[in-house]
């Protein structure tokens, strides 16, 4: 019994409806569109929010689907921010040095030019020179395909070591920890050539472009959203169907999907590496709306974050990753940001900047022992998929796998 | 010479010409006798010098005061420096003079000491006033007096200021003072300050070249500092090599230890060949020819292009308006042309020769020692590592629990030992009271996480590392909003400070053997815990099956418990430990917490050789690659990591890998 993708996924449908509003309410309510009811950095907020949703789908996509928690999925992040950032830097910097030669008696050579801009970049790490790396910066489509070549290179690399050497669980999780420290400390280093801990900057501005930030803010938040829809579709369609049971079959129990003569390195090299490419596009749109990247970003925290994210999301469910995504970033935007009352307690006054993270991190806590599901688990409350009693016999030895009752369903 | 000596002969002369001669007037001091034993018509002699105080013509005067040989003399000098001498402006007689409280001027006689006078004001007088070069020269000459002082201590500065600024003309004093040396520690040194004073400045070429090997394999740094000026090289070039000159070696343009443009560049600046013309030079010489919005018919629109400049500035040169540049055809001649070398700056091949020799040897021996400094380094890295590492070892290794608060476990240990000193002032005792008391804390807060949190998730180990990075953030935080982001200093007592110098290049600091020290009690204790301990025994059964276990009468949750708590509270006196050489801050776990990890998979899981072996191997890992790029502590830390993940390809299971039941699988 064929059914159509969507009518076997509602919840695709009804989520790009929620982010088409979304989309759509925002944009009137813009500066640009002259309503001024939300400030241009919050779009910028609400756009950086978005992009961290759709490194959650990848994020629940290899972890909710495929059983892998990879602590490194914002190296790919970072990667892809770091890709387009330099041709905006390249791009931006050759704008202004074009328009302090212009003045010059003879017109430059282009190698002048090229100097000028490597001394501008390079100046503040103490070089004027371009490393070999930033050979494409001056061509958008060319870095544009490096958005998701580097990315994409680096994890079906790194994906191909690992799974072949089946390192799984938490083995596998510390080492894409470690693939993301080593990342960042590369990145720390002058000589990598991305100007170590300065990082590269003013990535707000696009070159070329004259509408002012209140527009650009918005382009950028119909690109994440747009960004997001595809993505999420593209996911939802991944997992469904066949390939998409095989890779749940593989979070449950990975020796009896190979015993059935599936090729598992291979399914979880696709998807690790579809999901590494997915992270790099959505750190390519993120961090023209930040401004800046520098190598904090693809520190290993920052992809224990994205695993914090997704649990509290709810596993397993995309929409779930999405909730997560967006509850926590925002409400962390909101708590770090001062705009929560402090609580006096007469002799100590509990002021939430200092004490959101404590906040946070037992609230994570409490989520993982009593709410495995995260907040997306209340959709299950309202749609009535009451969780099935699970005291059978269960399919595989983990005890996260699929139980007998389930299965019947 | 030994002053008692000149003394004596002073004194006999000084009675003879008493006897001898009527008592001559005070300014007349015309008598050889007295000559010999006053310094005032010696100075007088040179009175012109002094008045006239500059550094370049000095030196005759201050050699007349110190050749004389007279006791005084060094006191002089040194009232000269302290700019206490006097001149009279009408009769060039010299005195000491000190000004008193009341403003009235002593006068002293520079032989005798005693008071002379007193007067009101200066009128008449000057004051010598040596300027900071010339008391450097009086200092050297002070230095031929204080080798032979009674006093050690001056003796020894004396050392010390010809370590600093030797010169030639110390040989000879340093020499004669060696032999009525008494102190052994002094004529050591002595004999190595003449070694070094030897090689660089003594006549004779065998003593030098005598010198100079007998230094061979030296690792004082002052011996390499003696010898590197003698093989220092300079390049020219000429057309010829020129005769009796000490050459290094010649070299062939285009090379790698000359590079063609070097070579070019050298021949430019010996003005030897045209210079050539920057592209910056180009770029203002054709600005400077403008006319009509074009250069020598060449349009301004088109000179963005390379090729178009150079026709230009050929069609300029054409002109005459510009001098030509030198085309490649012409670098190559000139290059050919020339020959290219580089000449000692020392004179005499065999010296530079010996030096070479013994500097090589020293290269080995410094190598030598580098090699067993980097072993040292390396494993107090790799003990600091395997501290940090062995309560996860337990937590990790035996109970298969990620505990990500790891950390922070240390960090309280860190900041226990913290708090301890702010009450306890002692250092020692804090420190000892620290270390049980750390361990305590630790141990129940681990106690009360593995109760509260881990418990409930055995069956789930990734849930696990989620839920306990939870609970490291929130004691991050917490440590942050309790003690400041600053970081706070843990004290280390008095006798743990300073460090173990075997040589100039070899040495290594009392807390990092403390903390090696430290690692391999807690490795007897570990081994003798599993091994011989009722616990160890219940813990090994209820890793490897607690069900059948807990048949046996072992209750699991207990064991659980304890075996949790014992690796966190170890945790929390590595804290102290690391707390003692590192500042201690809230993300101090944060720094050891991935290396730790990694220390434990790459050791293998469950073993504690295996944890050993992993630490020890990337902590000289770890220097290794430092080694390799030195100043690049990032880079190292980087490729270590790049290594471990490709290591683990190999043996995914570490080092030492469990076999059979152990393994849990």
């Amino acid at each position: 019994m064929r059914q159509s993708f969507i009518a076997r996924n509602p919840s695709v449908l009804i989520f790009l409806a929620c982010l088409a509003v979304f989309t759509l309410a925002v944009t009137l309510m813009s500066h640009a569109l002259g309503a001024e009811m939300i400030s241009t950095s919050f779009i910028k907020t609400l756009g950086r929010t978005l992009c961290l949703c759709l490194v959650a789908i990848a994020m629940d996509l290899v972890w909710g689907y495929c059983g892998i928690l990879s602590l490194g999925h914002f190296a790919f992040f970072g990667l892809g921010g770091y890709m387009i950032g330099m041709w905006l830097m390249y791009a931006r910097t050759e704008i202004i040095v074009a328009e302090s030669l212009a003045n010059a008696a003879i017109p430059p050579t282009p190698d002048e030019v090229r100097d000028a801009i490597g001394s501008q970049i390079f100046g503040v790490v103490g070089s004027s020179d371009f490393p070999a790396i930033w050979a494409f910066a001056h061509s958008l489509p060319l870095q544009l395909a490096l958005v998701v070549l580097v990315p994409g290179l680096l994890a079906l690399v790194f994906g191909w070591l690992a799974f072949r050497s089946r390192v799984t669980g938490v083995y596998l999780s510390i080492l894409t920890q470690a693939m993301t420290l080593a990342l960042s400390l590369y990145l720390f280093q002058n000589e990598s050539g991305l100007r170590g801990n300065n990082g590269l900057s003013g990535l707000q501005n696009l070159p070329g472009v004259e509408a002012g930030q209140d527009w650009i803010s918005l382009w950028f938040l119909w690109a994440s959203a747009l960004a997001l829809g595809l993505g999420y579709v593209l996911c939802a369609w991944v997992v469904s169907g066949k390939f998409g049971s095989v890779v749940r079959g593989i979070r449950d129990d990975e020796a009896r999907v190979r015993f059935l003569g599936y090729s598992v390195e291979g399914y979880k090299l696709f998807i690790f590496t579809f999901t590494a490419i997915i992270a790099a596009v959505a750190g390519a749109l993120y961090y023209p709306q930040a401004g800046i990247i520098n190598p904090g970003e693809v520190a290993p925290i920052a992809s224990i974050y994205l695993a914090v994210w997704v649990a509290i999301g709810g596993r397993g469910r995309l929409y779930g990753a999405v909730i997560g995504a967006a509850v926590v970033s925002l409400v962390s935007t909101w708590f770090t940001g001062g705009m929560v009352p402090s609580i006096p307690l007469g002799v100590y006054t509990v002021d939430w900047v200092d004490w959101w993270l404590v906040l946070l991190g037992l609230s994570f806590v409490l989520v993982t022992l009593f709410a495995p599901k995260g907040i997306g688990g209340l959709v299950d409350l309202v749609s009535a998929r009451v969780a099935p009693d699970r005291h059978g016999a269960d399919y595989g030895p983990d005890k996260g796998a699929l139980r007998e009752e389930e299965g019947r369903k | 010479m030994p002053k008692r000596l000149i003394q004596v002969v002073a004194t006999l002369l000084i009675a003879c010409a008493a006897f001898v001669l009527p008592v001559p007037s005070a300014l007349a001091q015309t008598d050889s006798a007295e000559d010999a034993a006053s310094l005032q018509p010696i100075l007088q002699e040179q009175a012109e010098l002094f008045l006239d105080s500059s550094r370049r013509t000095i030196q005759p005067a201050i050699d007349a005061v110190a050749a004389s040989g007279l006791p005084q003399a060094p006191d002089f000098l040194v009232a000269w420096a302290e700019r206490e001498i006097w001149v009279n402006e009408a009769d060039l007689t010299f005195y000491r003079v000190t000004r008193d409280d009341d403003r009235i001027y002593h006068l002293f006689d520079v032989d005798t000491g005693a008071e002379v006078m007193t007067l009101e004001d200066d009128d008449g007088y000057e004051d010598l006033r040596p300027n900071s070069g010339i008391r450097g020269l009086i200092g050297a000459a002070l230095v031929r007096f204080q080798l032979e002082d009674p006093d050690p201590a001056i003796r020894a500065e004396a050392l010390d200021s010809i370590d600093r600024n030797g010169e030639a003309s110390h040989l000879g004093p340093l020499r004669a003072s060696i032999d009525s040396e008494t102190d052994q520690g002094l004529r050591a040194r002595k004999e190595q300050l003449l070694t070094l004073l030897t090689i660089g400045y003594a006549d004779d070429k065998v003593d030098r070249i005598a010198a100079i090997e007998s230094v061979a394999g030296n690792l004082d740094v002052a011996v390499r500092a003696a010898l590197n000026p003698l093989v220092a090289t300079t390049r020219s070039a000429a057309t010829d090599l020129p005769e009796g000159r000490n050459i290094a070696r010649e070299l062939r343009p285009g090379s790698e230890a000359l590079p063609r443009t070097e070579a070019y560049q050298l021949l430019v600046d010996e003005g030897l060949a045209p210079p050539l013309v920057s592209s910056d030079d180009l770029r203002s010489t054709l600005a400077d020819h403008i006319e009509d919005g074009a250069v020598a018919g060449v349009p301004l629109s088109e000179l963005s292009n390379p090729a178009a400049r150079d026709r230009a500035f050929d069609a300029l040169v054409a002109e005459g308006l510009v001098e030509p540049a030198a085309t490649e055809a012409d670098i190559d001649s000139s290059l050919a042309d020339h020959v290219f070398y580089e000449t000692y700056a020392e004179a005499d091949a065999e010296v530079t020769g010996a030096a070479n020799a013994a500097l090589a040897s020293i290269s080995r021996m410094v190598a030598l020692n580098q090699v067993l400094d980097l072993a040292l380094d390396a494993l107090s890295l790799g003990s600091i590592y395997f501290l940090a590492a062995i309560g996860l070892a337990i937590t990790f290794g035996v109970m298969g629990v990620i505990n990500m608060a790891h950390g922070e476990f240390i960090m309280m240990g860190a900041y226990t030992g913290y708090v301890l000193q702010q009450v306890i002032p002692d250092y020692t005792v804090s420190i000892l009271v620290a270390i049980p008391t750390a361990f305590a804390v630790t141990f129940a807060a681990g106690v009360a996480m593995e109760r509260l949190v881990i418990r409930w998730l055995y069956s789930r180990p990734l849930e696990t590392l989620l839920a306990t990075f939870g609970v490291s953030i929130a004691l991050q935080q917490l440590a942050k909003n309790i003690f400041g982001t600053q970081a706070r200093p843990l004290t280390s007592p008095d006798w743990l400070n300073g460090s173990w110098v075997m040589n100039d290049i070899v040495g290594i600091s009392y807390i990092r053997i403390a903390i090696f020290v430290l690692a391999l009690i807690f490795l007897a204790l570990f081994l003798f815990m599993m091994k011989k301990t009722r616990l160890g025994l219940e813990t090994r059964a209820v890793t490897q099956n607690p069900k059948m276990a807990a048949s046996m009468g072992i209750n699991p949750d207990r064991v659980n418990m304890l075996t949790f708590g014992l690796g966190s509270g170890i945790a929390g006196i590595a804290g102290v430990a690391i707390g003692l050489y590192a500042q201690v801050t809230s993300e101090i776990g944060q720094q050891y917490i991935v290396q730790s990890f990694m220390t434990v998979v790459v050791g293998g899981v469950g073993n504690i050789w295996g944890t050993l072996l992993g630490a020890t191997m990337i902590g000289f890992l770890q220097k290794g690659i430092e080694w390799v790029y030195p100043s690049n502590t990032l880079a190292a830390q980087t490729y270590m990591i790049v290594f471990i993940i490709i290591f683990i390809q190999f043996r995914p299971r570490g080092i030492i890998a469990l076999k059979g039941r152990a393994a849990g699988d």
